[in-house]
């Protein structure tokens, strides 16, 4: 990510996310792991694609959010 | 009736053991797999899955309700020990769509299996097997093993084989519809000619339609709304279960030569005058 002006509701201490299609408003400095556990979500029931790429589970300790980062969130649910 | 008595427990039967399924060198002492989609409440679910004696359970990939988070994942209620979770690409309209679906549920860390399903027409869910296809040898590639739902379509089945599928899944009528078993001559033949296992997929709608699915003597049957939305889904569990078996057994002990002429079964001989 290049340097860019800060969009609405983005700042140093914050920043704009997409996630699961819908634009997010977290905390910088953020990771994955806290950013579930922010969403009461359990992080080993949960894949995480970020920027099209699956994002190994071994990484969401250290993955730290970007701003502009689309994430999607999924789990398995019931299915046929 | 040992089989009888036995069909409302989770575990398997002596005879469901003996015969069990094979399929991507994995054993499954079921026939009958189930989906974990449609039911009332995750209790019944658990309650017909059980009753059903089915080993593969197949469960979908989708986004997390952000606005219930609290909102479980299916996991939860299923013991990835005790069923063999089966993730599928339902909903997928494209073999890029089914190949995301597929890594996804890969990456839930159960198993490298994926019930591929790439539907071409949403009024019919029928499937789009130019696009399974696709989807189907990018998969094998990748190293996924594939259970494709296909098409009851003998030359896409062979293709389905060809590309390396663990298993081909024609279906017997659309998704959802429980049509019951439109075409058994053409599950028969793609059954006769291909030696990957094949699993009926889709479109049984009550325990008759299951029992003459296997007496085409495929090697298993998939349903979910049949089992998910009947009235009593733990009770149809059981019926699903015993006629898979029924089926099964029948298939096996060879039945008598169908013929548009009475034969008595009562000697002829002896009458009185």
């Amino acid at each position: 990510m290049g340097e860019r002006a800060p969009a609405a509701g983005e700042s140093k201490q914050h920043l704009r996310l997409i996630v699961n299609g819908e634009s997010c408003i977290v905390a910088a400095g953020l990771t994955v792991h806290g950013f579930l556990q922010s969403l009461g979500l359990v992080p080993a029931m949960i894949v995480v694609e970020r920027n099209l790429e699956i994002l190994d589970r071994d990484w969401y300790d250290t993955t730290v959010l970007v701003s502009g980062d689309r994430l999607e969130l999924v789990h398995f649910v019931g299915g046929g | 009736m040992h089989l009888v008595e036995t069909a409302v427990g989770s575990g398997s039967t002596a005879d469901e053991r003996k015969d069990a399924l094979r399929i991507g060198g994995m054993e499954f002492a079921a026939r009958l797999i189930v989906g974990t989609g449609k039911y009332r409440d995750n209790e019944t679910m658990v309650r017909a899955i059980r009753a059903s004696g089915a080993k593969m359970v197949t469960v979908a990939v989708r986004r997390v309700d952000l606005d219930r988070s609290q909102q479980e994942s299916i996991l939860h209620y299923l013991d990835p020990d005790e069923s063999f979770i089966l993730s599928n690409t339902a909903g997928c309209y494209t073999a890029e769509d089914a190949i995301r679906y597929a890594r996804l549920g890969r990456a839930a860390g159960l198993n490298e299996w994926v019930k591929l399903e790439v539907i071409g027409d949403e009024a019919t869910l029928l499937p789009d097997v130019q696009a399974t296809l696709q989807a189907a040898r990018a998969l094998v590639e990748e190293g996924f093993k594939v259970m494709a739902y296909t098409n009851d379509d003998l030359i896409s089945a062979l293709r389905l084989e060809d590309a390396g599928c663990v298993a081909v899944m024609p279906l017997a009528s659309p998704i959802g519809s429980g049509l019951g078993l439109i075409n058994p001559y053409y599950i028969r033949e793609i059954k006769h000619r291909l030696s990957t296992p094949i699993i009926v997929d889709a479109g049984v709608g009550t325990a008759s339609d299951a029992c003459q699915t296997m007496e085409q003597g495929v090697d298993g049957v998939l349903m979910n709304t049949a089992i998910a939305a009947a009235d009593d889904p733990e009770a149809m569990a059981v019926a699903m279960r015993l006629g898979v078996r029924a089926g099964r057994l029948a298939y096996l002990a060879g039945r008598m030569p169908s013929r548009e002429v009475a034969v008595p079964s009562s000697p002829s001989h002896g009458m009185l005058d």
